[in-house]
């Protein structure tokens, strides 16, 4: 059975159709991107899949088990970890913190054993603290780990949003344009992450322009076009794909 | 290392030399001073300074405006009066029970309200802060109207009577300690990381496990009790209780309490409260009607001298843009 389902996937925003019709599957340890113009969709799918959004038909099923519509946090307990297009992190906490935050849906501690310090909240918070060095390791950022969050460069922001989403303990992790606004090395970073991460379990989807990353890096291709799925399978495929290159890749085939 | 009674105090209580600079400080005052005006200054500081404390998480931490406070502080002192005055119950248990209604009532508006964000949350606090202040007034059967309920008695415990302003500095001072020590180890603790994130982004917190809303509510809610229990300290001490202590003006103070304060640490609660609270005392000595004046004068001031993009101001003006979107 695939990990992840989308079946008919549709998303109206008043009289337009971010999505029409969205169905593929996610298989248990691939890496598979979603490609497309800009306005195609992909966040917005992003946001169905993850409960930031509402499709208004279709459904998500994850392990065939139907999530359409489950909100965002319970989406994370469930295992769906995602980073945001434009960094979404808390700039007005050090780098750690910020992988903290990302141990609440695995720690329990209440209003009443945070106000008193209780045994088990100290123990919890040196259990998070581990887990989220753990987390910035794998994407080597262990040594930034002091530094307030608004100090890293573009590359790391990314870098840390991943191990923010990683220390949710994803199955699933959704990047949202990880590569954007890289150069070649801190591409070539993200990538060796990327791939060390999915070695370790972990299946990923992933939405990206840069497109020597994507066919570099993804097992499959989904393109959108206009909301739409126009395309779906291995990178040479979708390079060879007349209606991708008319919609999408143009001139840079030739 | 471990093990024994003081290493056990010693974790609770953070190694944390400011906060027992404050507390001794704080609890010394009574042995320097029998003036009960100034006693009574002091006492109006502490609850004052719980609420401000239980706002600050609210709004510094949480980033969750609310100008409907006064309203909270309103219901636990006409709570405490009316429990106390008219069906005689302990006034402990009035406390308590005023408590528990502040926090089912912040419940039922917070539902509603917390999902707005910015300048609708703001107006939405505090159409409930004016509604609560026009019930005080017209529902004269229960609270007596613009006349107040007078005759609330002082509390005790047991031999200790605190009708005795220092024996009551003391106690509620101590009782406002022990909140802010709770408030310290909150903002340090994985439900202080989760409100302090989604002050930031709703979206990216709720993406990392944070239920948001609950989250909200929750401290919405802790404010509020905090805001009842110092109201009902304040029924008893002052012996009266009028709808005059309870305006919009007063949750206009206290958000600028924390404003002054500043967003960064709750430590700016104690300051913000420090200046609220004495700066009225001063200029009261030349002039009654300057108070406001003064007011106006001073937010001005800060609003001029402090950084513009980092200063608390400019994080409140942020906030109240809502600026978030998907």
């Amino acid at each position: 059975m695939a990990l992840l389902t989308l079946e008919g996937v549709s998303m109206r925003f008043g009289g337009l159709d971010a999505l029409q019709d969205v169905g593929f599957h996610l298989h248990e340890q691939q890496i598979k991107a979603l490609i497309g113009p800009n306005g195609a969709g992909k966040t917005t799918l992003f946001n169905c899949i993850t409960g930031a959004l509402r499709p208004t038909a279709g459904r998500v099923l994850l392990e065939g088990r139907d999530v359409t519509a489950w909100p965002a946090h319970r989406m994370c307990h469930e295992g769906v970890g995602r980073t945001f297009q434009h960094s979404r992190l808390f700039d007005d906490m050090s780098v750690l913190e910020n992988v903290m935050v990302g141990r609440h849906a695995r720690t329990s501690a209440g209003l009443l054993s945070a106000f008193l310090r209780l045994p088990r909240h100290r123990r919890e918070e040196a259990e998070s603290r581990q887990a989220a060095m753990d987390a910035l390791w794998r994407v080597d950022l262990v040594d930034r780990a002091d530094q307030p969050a608004s100090s890293l460069p573009l590359g790391e922001r990314h870098l840390l949003e991943m191990a923010r989403a990683l220390a949710t303990e994803p199955r699933i992790l959704l990047l949202d344009e990880p590569a954007a606004g890289l150069n070649d090395e801190e591409t070539e970073r993200l990538a060796t992450s990327v791939r060390r991460i999915r070695d370790e379990g972990v299946t990923i989807l992933l939405v990206e322009h840069d497109m020597g990353f994507v066919m570099d890096i993804s097992d499959e291709v989904v393109v959108l076009d206009y909301g739409r799925k126009i395309a779906e399978g291995p990178p040479l495929m979708i390079q060879a794909d007349e209606e991708v290159i008319r919609a999408y890749l143009g001139e840079e085939l030739e | 290392m471990s093990g024994g009674t003081s290493s056990r105090v010693s974790r609770f209580v953070p190694r944390n030399w400011s906060f027992a600079v404050l507390a001794v400080a704080v609890l010394l005052v009574p042995a320097f001073t029998r003036d009960t005006y100034i006693l009574s200054i002091f006492a109006f500081m502490a609850t004052r300074f719980m609420v401000v404390v239980g706002l600050w998480l609210l709004l510094g931490l949480a980033g969750q405006i609310s100008l409907g406070h006064a309203a909270f502080v309103g219901l636990g002192a006409y709570g405490s009066a009316i429990l106390v005055t008219r069906a005689d119950v302990n006034p402990w248990l009035a406390l308590v029970m005023s408590a528990v209604l502040a926090a089912a009532i912040a419940g039922l508006i917070g539902i509603p309200t917390l999902k707005l964000k910015g300048h609708y949350l703001a107006m939405a606090t505090m159409g409930f802060g004016e509604i609560i202040h026009i019930l005080l007034i017209q529902l004269k059967g229960l609270t007596n109207g613009t006349d107040g309920i007078t005759g609330i008695p002082p509390l005790s415990l047991g031999p200790l009577n605190f009708s005795d302003p220092r024996l009551y500095h003391l106690l509620v001072w101590v009782v406002a300690l022990i909140f802010f020590l709770l408030a310290l180890n909150l903002t340090n603790s994985r439900l202080g990381r989760a409100l302090q994130a989604l002050r930031r982004s709703e979206v990216a917190a709720q993406s990392l496990g944070v239920d948001t809303s609950w989250r909200k509510l929750q401290v919405f809610m802790l404010s509020a009790v905090a805001a009842s229990i110092a109201g009902s300290f304040d029924a008893h001490y002052v012996q009266f209780v009028s709808p005059d202590s309870f305006t919009l003006n007063v949750s206009v103070i206290l958000v600028c309490s924390v404003v002054i304060g500043g967003f960064r640490s709750v430590w700016g609660a104690v300051w913000g409260t420090l200046l609220i609270t004495i700066l009225p005392e001063i200029i009261k000595r030349f002039n009654e009607d300057a108070v406001n004046l003064v007011f106006g004068l001073l937010i001005i001031v800060i609003v001029v001298l402090l950084p513009v993009k980092s200063g608390p101001l400019a994080r409140l003006q942020l906030l109240l843009r809502g600026r978030e979107r998907l």
